[in-house]
């Protein structure tokens, strides 16, 4: 028989080594799932990780992508992870995504057609306190009458989505679109474009401030008291507050955080890769980074890397299903066995497998 | 064959260390036999053993002559021997018949088992309202739900697990009226101390377990109990010695503090007054449950008060919190190791960071001086002789006696000028507890102002210069502990609660 047992320390090894072991796994059980539907399954899975990399043809096309998918998963997850440690659940980034795209958006199109120097800065600041206003509502809410944060921040997404609709089909409608649900395209009017910085590579400004934001995280975690402070609290909420953490002001800064970064993405990415406001603006990445975050263990580093692999998944997902014929549930499953399976093994760290009998229960 | 149980050199070993070596005694019936050693001698282990908890590796039991092998708690019970554990099994939301009826494998009708729980108490003189709700019980009471759950399946053989630690003098004389009621009747009794004075006026018989083994058995009454405490440590003991400290100014002045407690079902602090001195220990005793915890929150800055409630050097910090009130010099250290005073899952790095990033500077400009941290972390270590393998070891990995060595040793390195402490001592060995006790007072006579919250009386009479009991939530006027009696410092703790009509007849 089987059991586990817990170690005294988490085991180092098991931590550097579960993420290998369940792409791999994803790998097995995603190929079966690709060999069932009646697909080469090898092939799949080189279609997915390989080719949007390294194929003559459309690696040209995809292999900006990576960039572009990857920057705002990792801004957005790199403030989730914050949170998450502390025991704070932001589930509704995606709305936090949204509306710093609409303030961001609103300065730059409130300026339209002047050109200055200090428009995108101003888009840039505004983007940002647009997520964090949208994340304070669920944290004052949450300080003030300890309402469920999960809740309201996962249902403030859906308030979100229906002020994207009328904007784009009202205040923020292009007066010259004749008539067409969306704004004018930011990325055509240069003072607040987001454009590619070096071409052929899609690095434009949002994935600059997602590698500063993993930096900044790296060393708030590793140096710094606040950063302490939230692991503290995480793990022992008592002993916290006898260190003397706040919990109230530490919900408002980590949602603050979260908030600001989700929508710093869906400012950089209204301007830049997506270029206007439209009804189906956002595409989940909200969403996503909570799985970017937990696949990257809530490690600044981690989470750069598990940005880029699900990035890789995304765009590979499409090149399979466009040479493939798979069907786009067959990758969302596909995605979703690599949370699954890293949660599952993940408990390799903490705990070690005993072959045997149990002895008692002491 | 007269024994009810003998165990028969009985061995059980765990990974790393052996509980128990070759353990033998009998016990007969009617008999009372303390079952005496310090914390991680082997005791629980033992009665573990007996109860179906734990099954030995070696050796063999015999109940009534026949061969005794409980493979649960169950058959133990089937087989008449029952437990009262040092920590209660109880619903606190249940009422108490409520409670008893878990504990039972074919519980009788509420209606029938509230008079059966009514009859018990009655016989053995510990009144108890089956109505009532456990949560609001004491810690006294709550044990004898915990007793009459045992008596109601009749045992032969009842266990008791450190029984006297949440009770107040006057308690602890009827318990034992109760004990020695039972053991007339012929039950037999385990009863599992380290409380040598209450060995002695109880117990018949006593083995006595250092590391796993036995090393004497004796007759308590005709021993001392400092022969019995060298049996138990296996070497001569020091008190602690002290210095005839000056007196100073006043460093900690609590003045009508009176807060709600954050705890579930805790206990509200009500009009709380005193003031310590510089060089003086004020010693708190008290039943587990009268606002110990709330206490040491309220004077960590963990709950906060009204502004002058609480002065540190006629500094008013009431409002503060525990790291102002470090930097006014206050530290603390609450009682639960795991999870309050320590994290569980950090290092021993992270955890000298905790508290001491204030006092011990290990913080520039909010950046952590990880160097200066390990090196306070290992200061501790050092000075105060925890085993460890080294800094970088999780909390959660240390003994519970070698933690609270490291976080009683993280606050005194903080050269503060006020010192707060919950249950110095709990679960440290006698050596370690000297230790601790000893560096305490070595604070003292440096000058510190001293409050030490304790559930051991004789640690508070060894150490304190003042003595005040809380009694749910108020405190009494602090003593001198030079002249108290016993008796009185029951009365403080609150006498029997609510049990002066109890053994009436007896």
């Amino acid at each position: 028989m089987l059991r586990l047992e817990k170690r005294p320390s988490p085991s180092g090894f098991w931590q550097a080594t579960t993420p290998i072991l369940a792409v791999a796994l994803t790998m097995i059980a995603g190929g079966l799932m690709f060999a069932a539907l009646g697909k080469n399954p090898f092939e799949a899975i080189r279609t997915i990780f390989w080719d949007p990399l390294f194929h003559e043809q459309f690696a040209s096309y995809s292999r900006p992508q990576l960039l572009v998918k990857a920057g705002p998963l990792i801004l957005i997850a790199i403030g989730l992870s914050l949170g998450f440690r502390a025991g704070i659940w932001n589930i509704g980034a995606e709305g936090q995504y949204i509306m710093g795209a609409l303030a961001g958006a609103g300065v730059g199109l409130a300026f339209y057609p002047a050109q200055h120097w200090y428009i995108f800065p101003l888009m840039v600041i505004a983007g940002a306190l647009g997520g964090w206003a949208w994340a304070m509502i669920p944290a004052i809410l949450r300080t003030k009458f300890n309402t469920n944060e999960i809740l309201v921040s996962l249902l403030l997404v859906y308030v979100a989505q229906n002020m994207l609709a009328s904007m784009s089909i009202g205040m923020m409608r292009n007066p010259e679109g004749g008539g067409f649900p969306g704004s004018r395209n930011l990325s055509q009017y240069p003072s607040a474009a987001n454009p590619e910085l070096i071409a052929g590579t899609g690095m434009h400004w949002g994935v600059i401030a997602a590698f500063m934001a993993v930096i900044a995280a790296y060393i708030l975690l590793q140096r710094h008291i606040l950063g302490f402070q939230i692991k503290l609290a995480g793990q022992a909420p008592r002993a916290a507050r006898f260190a003397g953490v706040n919990p109230t002001a530490l919900v408002v800064m980590c949602m603050g955080i979260s908030g600001a970064l989700a929508g710093l993405a869906g400012m950089f990415e209204v301007s830049g890769p997506a270029g206007q406001i439209s009804i189906d603006f956002n595409v989940g990445y909200g969403f996503t980074a909570i799985i970017v975050a937990f696949l990257g263990r809530l490690n600044p580093i981690g989470i750069l890397l598990a940005g880029l692999l699900m990035a890789l998944t995304y765009i590979g997902g499409e090149l399979a299903q466009f040479m493939l014929g798979l069907p786009a549930a067959a990758i969302q499953a596909f995605q979703g066995m690599l949370l699954f399976f890293l949660l599952a093994v993940d408990l390799l760290t903490n705990y070690r497998v005993r072959i045997g009998t149990r002895k008692e229960a002491i | 064959m007269t024994d009810l149980l003998r165990v028969e050199g009985v061995t059980k070993a765990y990974p790393g260390v052996v509980a128990n070596s070759d353990v033998s005694f009998a016990i007969s019936p009617g008999e009372i036999h303390a079952l005496l050693g310090e914390n991680g001698a082997g005791k629980s282990t033992l009665v573990k053993m007996i109860y179906g908890l734990v099954r030995p590796d070696t050796g063999r039991m015999l109940l009534n002559g026949a061969p005794y092998h409980p493979a649960e708690p169950r058959a133990a019970r089937a087989a008449g021997v029952a437990m009262v554990f040092q920590h209660f099994s109880l619903f606190e939301a249940l009422n108490v018949a409520e409670n008893v009826a878990l504990g039972m494998e074919n519980p009788p009708p509420m209606k029938e088992l509230a008079s059966q729980i009514r009859k018990v108490s009655e016989e053995y003189g510990l009144p108890l309202d089956p109505a009532r709700m456990v949560g609001d019980l004491s810690a006294g009471e709550r044990q004898r739900v915990e007793i009459i759950r045992c008596l109601l399946q009749d045992p032969k053989l009842l266990i008791m697990d450190e029984p006297t630690s949440v009770l107040t003098p006057q308690e602890v004389e009827i318990l034992f009226k109760t004990l020695r009621q039972l053991s007339s009747e012929g039950t037999a009794i385990l009863y599992i101390s380290h409380k040598l004075e209450e060995i002695r006026a109880l117990c018949d018989e006593a083995t006595i377990l250092r590391r796993g083994r036995v090393v004497a058995t004796c007759t308590p009454r005709e021993r001392t109990a400092r022969e019995m405490a060298e049996l138990m440590v296996g070497a001569v003991l020091t008190p602690p010695a002290r210095v005839g400290a000056a007196k100073g100014a006043i460093a900690l002045e609590v003045r009508g503090l009176s807060v709600p407690s954050p705890i579930p079902f805790g206990t509200s602090l009500k009009d709380v007054s005193f003031a310590v001195r510089r060089g003086e220990v004020l010693g708190i005793a008290g039943v587990a449950g009268n606002g110990q915890d709330e206490l040491l929150l309220a004077l960590s800055g963990e709950v906060r008060a009204a502004q002058d409630a609480v002065q540190i050097d006629g500094k008013g910090c009431g409002d503060l919190g525990p790291n102002e009130r470090r930097r006014l010099g206050l530290v603390s250290a609450p009682e639960e190791r795991l999870g309050h005073a320590a994290a569980p899952d950090m290092s021993l790095v992270e955890n000298a960071l905790l508290s001491g990033a204030i006092r011990k500077g290990l913080t520039r400009n909010g950046f952590i001086d990880w160097g200066a941290t390990e090196a306070f972390a290992a200061t501790i270590i050092k000075e105060f002789d925890v085993r460890t393998p080294g800094t970088h070891v999780a909390a959660r990995a240390l003994s519970g006696g070698n933690l609270q060595k490291f976080v009683v040793g993280r606050e005194l390195s903080q050269t503060p000028s006020v010192i707060v402490i919950n249950q110095p001592t709990w679960g440290v060995d006698a050596a370690a507890a000297a230790a601790i006790r000893q560096a305490i007072l070595d604070r003292t006579a440096g000058g510190a102002a001293v409050v030490v919250i304790s559930q051991d009386l004789d640690e508070l009479l060894e150490i304190a210069d003042n003595f005040a009991a809380l009694n749910e939530g108020r405190l009494t006027p602090p003593r001198p502990v030079a002249g108290l009696t016993i008796d009185e410092i029951g009365l403080m703790m609150g006498g029997a609660h609510g049990m002066e009509v109890a053994h009436h007849g007896s």
